[in-house]
């Protein structure tokens, strides 16, 4: 199987990373001979197989229904590249 | 828009020589009454300050991982129960995977191969009988912060305070076929939610809004057409205007030999019109996948057990109930059950009637003046300015003949200040109803006396004439004497 | 005292217990060498007067019955530390300061470990030489030139190079033993959810795990100790008797039944490794322990299994690195221009990689193929071992295929950097319990190591097996602090 260009751009505007034709045709030969690797796998029958879902085995812990978290807003906000005191800020989004 | 067909059965567009009619299936996503949220311990809280509900996890700072709240599992579960749908012992958390600006993960935590409740259903009462429409799934899943796009000229502003909220989405079967059909379908759902206490159903805050989902066929076709998305709709009222006009866009289409893009659009309240949504288009493929900081939810047999005992009487069992025992009509008990407040109202109106109690002059009471009354002032049933109790004692009034019911009118006006006593009202004004029949015979008299020609003429054969005698007394007595007795004596006088 | 820095972790502790050290002067010492050391490029951010200062308030109240008193110890850049600049050896997250601390290292605090700084590491944990990171490659303290392994591999170079008396790594298919290995110390990667993943910057949830990183098997025993602990806020964290691990450390494995597995003798692998791991069944069975020969069926599917499974969750793991809430952010034009851009320009060409293949491998159309069949493989990986440990108590094994290699060596050619792994992978893809030590030396001079593989939460047993070998092994690393001259 081999992975083309239009399935790098496809996945690449998923992922949120932006690829330029040079780039993507470098992850187009990265992915491909990647995969080439991964493709040992076909070799095995699974039909039968239950996947694993998770590997720690027990089950999932439930927490009371408390409100321990307080306004931390100016923790929360500190760290944002764009500074604002009380919003996250990103640029116009029209819907 | 062409005519709608007024069969009273169907809801049906006509184009030309062809019918079509409407395919209609809800995703409702409502919100989990909680204190804090699914995967963290931050408020709920509506209309808090912005960003002052969020926690490390919430806005999904690096290394946080979340840890799931009992009681929603609960909710959900209780939910379930309420829709008569399988409750699953083992579900799993899926992230779906895309980015927006109020979706700090990244990904949205919910359920999409093994939902914690599997099908169910809900009866509709319509005016030409019961429907029942099938629930598909119910599952978890967090709520999306908020895109604030008309603070700021230049950005957009972005407040997580119900980042991470539980919602449980109600995925129904496409079951439903007319806005009237929806209409009562999410006024079901929100009512047994809220007897559940597991959604407070409140639309303008936002705890309950639906995806809904639209296609047309000619009547009688057995295949399903491409239907469109209409997403994030919060008020019954637009889920109507938005289903019409998409129904009737698409059925353009068909009849233009054009074809119809599944696509998700927006209604747009201002334009009263569906569009397709830009911003979506290219994230159809989320790449769902369990999500690994979380393990499969297993629940036991004893903890759904438990739940069940807590379920209250709901809607469809309490309007049985209400026919069975209070003999109500099934067009007043629908009424009366359909919200809890309601529901509640009215029982303890029953309970504080007593024994010798009339509970049709309740119901018509309380579906006439009381409705009224709320209505004008635009208050809830739970806000009542009259309390059950007073209210008990008024019904009593008139039962026992204390007041007429033209006088308990004028009671009922004076209870609604500051929840007065109807009996002391009645003291206070003397209002008391006369039934002396002696003093009642008295009043006759003169009035017979007073208008001898008309009685002459009754007594020849003017029938009609005994409404004015009636009227007369009554006028005579201020409105107080027993209409009852009036009548009786008035027959035997004249 | 001279050679403060030269001092196991055990004879530091006892040195100021006895009050022969204090903390002052042990950080001190440690921080001179530390200054020393900027070739080998092993820490990303140094807080050095923060530590020195903390030094002086324990000595001032010393708690002698602190498990760490007063001891400064370094810690890969992937934990977040509270006011301390956390990058996970990313431009992404260069200047982000967490208000918060994670579960591990606040362990390490409370038994009195004194922050030395924020040790370097390949991107996200995305790496197996430190090569991927934004704040450059990593020199091995064993020879200029050489990678550390990775993705810990600044952990691994500050212990070999006693810049911090021990550390703390995560491994998500051989992060702590690969690096181990090629530095000639000790790392173990503990069962999943011994340690708390919270406040870890997340790679890749299902396999990672953090764990101790020291130049003897007692040191580490002590560490594993203090980091283990149960924690309501990660849901995958387990609640399992803990033992003492230092203090039930016991070099009788007498009897003990241990496992070598046939299909851990791959093609390629060079004549010293086979050597290598020949000489360890000798020392093991010299301790009176029985070897018996098992088969782990699936061994060969791991690595593509892992290569499926690590980069599905670190595609999604990741995608909260978007430039609005804290990091790095480009300029964009709109918002899907902003986030293109800045996960374009912050993220390096490995991660970018490996967030592409998770992607696609979870994409419509392709998750059944890839992303299901892994999960269906790893069972049957994790299959194979439930079999042999109805026969065996522990399983040995090379910890890599060769010793460290040089710098660019394998920088372009994925797949030969992955097959690297493929003795640690499968420990991962399991949840199992697994141990590096120091075993003996290539041609080269370079070390190498050898694993221990244990049960789900037997770390006791494979660290007395540990302790044990490394009795008879009797390893001493050749470290000519190069870098300082």
């Amino acid at each position: 199987m081999t992975i083309d260009l239009k399935t790098i751009k496809h996945i690449a505007k998923l992922s949120r990373i932006s690829v330029s034709e040079e780039k993507a045709k470098k992850l187009a030969g990265d992915l491909n001979s990647i995969f080439d690797f991964i493709e040992k796998l076909n070799e095995l029958k699974t039909e039968k197989i239950t996947p694993l879902t998770s590997i720690a085995e027990t089950t999932l812990k439930l927490r009371h229904d408390e409100i321990k978290s307080k306004n931390i807003r100016q923790q929360i906000v500190k760290n944002s590249p764009e500074k604002n005191e009380d919003y996250f800020v990103v640029p116009k989004v029209i819907e | 828009m062409d005519q709608v067909s007024n069969n009273k059965l169907d809801y049906l567009i006509s184009r030309k020589d062809n019918l079509y009619e409407i395919i209609i299936g809800l995703e409702v996503h409502a919100q989990v009454t909680s204190e804090s949220k699914l995967f963290s311990s931050s408020a709920t809280k509506f209309g808090a300050e912005p960003n002052t509900q969020v926690s490390l996890v919430d806005a999904a700072f690096p290394g946080m991982l979340p840890v799931i709240n009992e009681f929603c599992i609960k909710q959900a579960i209780k939910t379930g129960i309420g829709l008569k749908a399988k409750i699953n012992k083992r579900s799993i958390f899926d992230r779906k995977n895309y980015f927006y600006a109020d979706l700090p993960q990244g990904y949205q935590i919910s359920q999409f191969k093994d939902p914690i409740v599997g099908e169910g259903k809900v009866i509709l009462d319509m005016p030409n009988g019961q429907k029942e429409v099938g629930i598909e799934r119910l599952h978890l899943e967090q709520d999306a912060g908020k895109s604030i796009h008309d603070l700021d000229p230049q950005n957009t502003l972005v407040d997580l305070n119900r980042s991470g909220v539980a919602l449980m989405e109600i995925v129904s079967k496409p079951d439903l076929r007319s806005p009237d059909e929806v209409s009562a379908y999410i006024k079901k759902l929100r009512s047994i939610m809220r007897y559940l206490g597991t959604c407070d159903g409140n639309m303008q805050e936002g705890s309950l809004r639906a995806d809904v989902n639209v296609s047309v066929r000619i009547k009688g076709s057995k295949n399903l057409g491409t239907r469109c998305e209409i997403k994030n709709v919060n008020s019954i009222k637009f889920m109507q205007m938005a289903i019409e006009y998409e129904a009737n866009r698409q059925v353009d289409l068909i009849e233009e030999g054009k074809s119809i893009d599944q696509e998700t659009r927006l209604f747009d309240t201002k334009k009263n019109e569906t569009r397709s949504m830009r911003s979506k288009e290219d994230a159809h493929d989320y790449r769902y996948f369990p999500d690994p900081d979380l393990l499969p939810l297993e629940v036991s047999e004893e903890f759904i057990d438990n739940i069940k005992k807590d379920i209250p009487e709901l809607p469809d069992d309490k309007k049985r109930r209400f026919i069975d025992e209070f003999k109500l009509s099934p067009y007043e008990a629908t009424i009366l059950v359909s919200d809890i407040d309601t529901a509640k109202y009215f029982e303890e109106v029953v309970t504080k009637m007593g024994k010798n109690k009339d509970i049709k002059l309740a119901v018509n009471w309380i579906t006439g003046e009381l409705f009224a009354v709320l209505n004008s002032k635009n208050l809830e049933i739970s806000q009542s300015p009259v309390s059950s109790k007073n209210f008990a004692i008024l019904i009593n009034l008139i039962k026992n003949g204390t007041i007429s019911g033209k006088i308990a009118k004028t009671v009922f006006e004076l209870m609604i200040e500051g929840d007065k006593d109807p009996q002391k009202i009645v003291e206070e004004n003397g209002l008391k109803q006369q039934s002396d029949p002696k003093a009642l015979e008295a009043l006759i008299d003169k009035i017979i006396n007073d208008n001898r020609e008309k009685a002459v003429e009754y007594k020849q054969g003017k029938v009609k004439l005994f409404g004015f005698f009636v009227g007369q007394a009554m006028k005579a007595s201020s409105g107080k004497a027993n209409p009852q007795l009036i009548n009786e004596l008035l027959k035997k006088k004249l | 005292m001279s050679d403060i820095t030269k001092q196991t972790l055990s004879d530091l502790i006892k040195n100021i217990k006895a009050k022969k050290l204090s903390s002052e002067e042990v950080t001190k010492d440690f921080i001179q060498r530390s200054e020393k050391s900027n070739k080998l490029n092993a820490y990303i951010t140094e807080d050095f007067s923060n530590a020195l200062q903390k030094a002086k308030m324990f000595d001032q109240k010393p708690n002698f019955n602190l498990k760490l008193p007063g001891i400064p110890i370094a810690v890969k850049d992937l934990f977040c530390t509270k006011d301390v600049m956390t990058t996970a050896g990313s431009k992404i997250l260069n200047n982000f300061i967490p208000t918060y601390e994670s579960t591990v290292t606040q362990n390490i605090w409370n038994e009195g470990g004194i922050l030395l700084g924020k040790l370097n590491c390949d991107e996200f944990a995305m790496g197996s030489s430190n090569e991927t990171s934004y704040f450059g490659n990593v020199q091995n303290p064993i020879n200029e030139n050489l990678v550390p392994g990775g993705s810990s591999g600044g952990s691994a170079s500050a212990v070999c190079a006693q810049l911090t008396p021990i550390t703390i790594g995560t491994d998500t298919g051989g992060s702590i033993r690969q690096p181990a290995s090629f530095t000639g110390t000790v790392g173990l990667k503990p069962t999943y959810g011994s340690c708390s993943r919270y406040g870890i910057v997340a790679f890749a949830s299902s396999l990672d795990q953090a764990g101790p990183m020291a130049q003897n098997v007692k040191d580490c025993a002590l560490l594993q100790e203090i980091i283990s602990t149960h924690d309501t806020k990660d849901s995958t964290s387990i609640d399992f008797k803990r033992s003492q691990y230092s203090q039930d450390l016991n070099k009788n494995i007498k009897g003990k039944k241990i496992g070598i597995p046939k299909e851990y003798r791959v093609d390629s692998m060079p004549k010293e490794i086979e050597d290598l791991w020949q000489k360890g069944i000798d020392y093991v069975k010299d301790c009176g322990a029985e070897i018996i020969n098992i088969s782990l069926p699936h061994t060969k599917y791991a690595l593509p299994t892992y290569y499926i499974v690590a980069p599905a969750e670190a595609s999604s793991n990741l995608a909260r690195y978007d430039g609005v809430k804290y990091g790095f952010r480009a300029k964009g034009e709109n918002l899907i221009d902003m986030y293109e851009k800045t996960r374009s320009e912050g993220f390096g060409a490995e991660v970018q990689r490996r967030i592409m293949i998770g992607t696609y491998v979870l994409s419509s159309g392709y998750y059944d193929a890839y992303y299901l069949k892994a999960q269906k493989v790893r069972k049957l990986i994790k299959n194979d071992f439930d079999e042999a440990y109805k026969k065996v108590d522990a399983i040995l094994t090379p910890s890599t295929p060769s010793s460290a290699f040089k710098i660019g060596e394998k920088k372009d050619d994925p797949v030969s950097m992955y097959l690297n792994d493929i003795f640690t992978v499968p420990v991962n893809l399991a949840g199992l319990p697994g141990i590096s030590i120091p075993a003996g030396h290539d041609s080269k001079g370079y070390p190498l190591g050898l694993q221990i593989i244990g049960k789900a939460f037997d770390e006791q047993n494979i660290l007395n097996i540990a302790y044990a070998m490394e009795d008879k092994i009797n390893f001493k690393n050749k470290i000519s602090d190069w870098w300082i001259k």
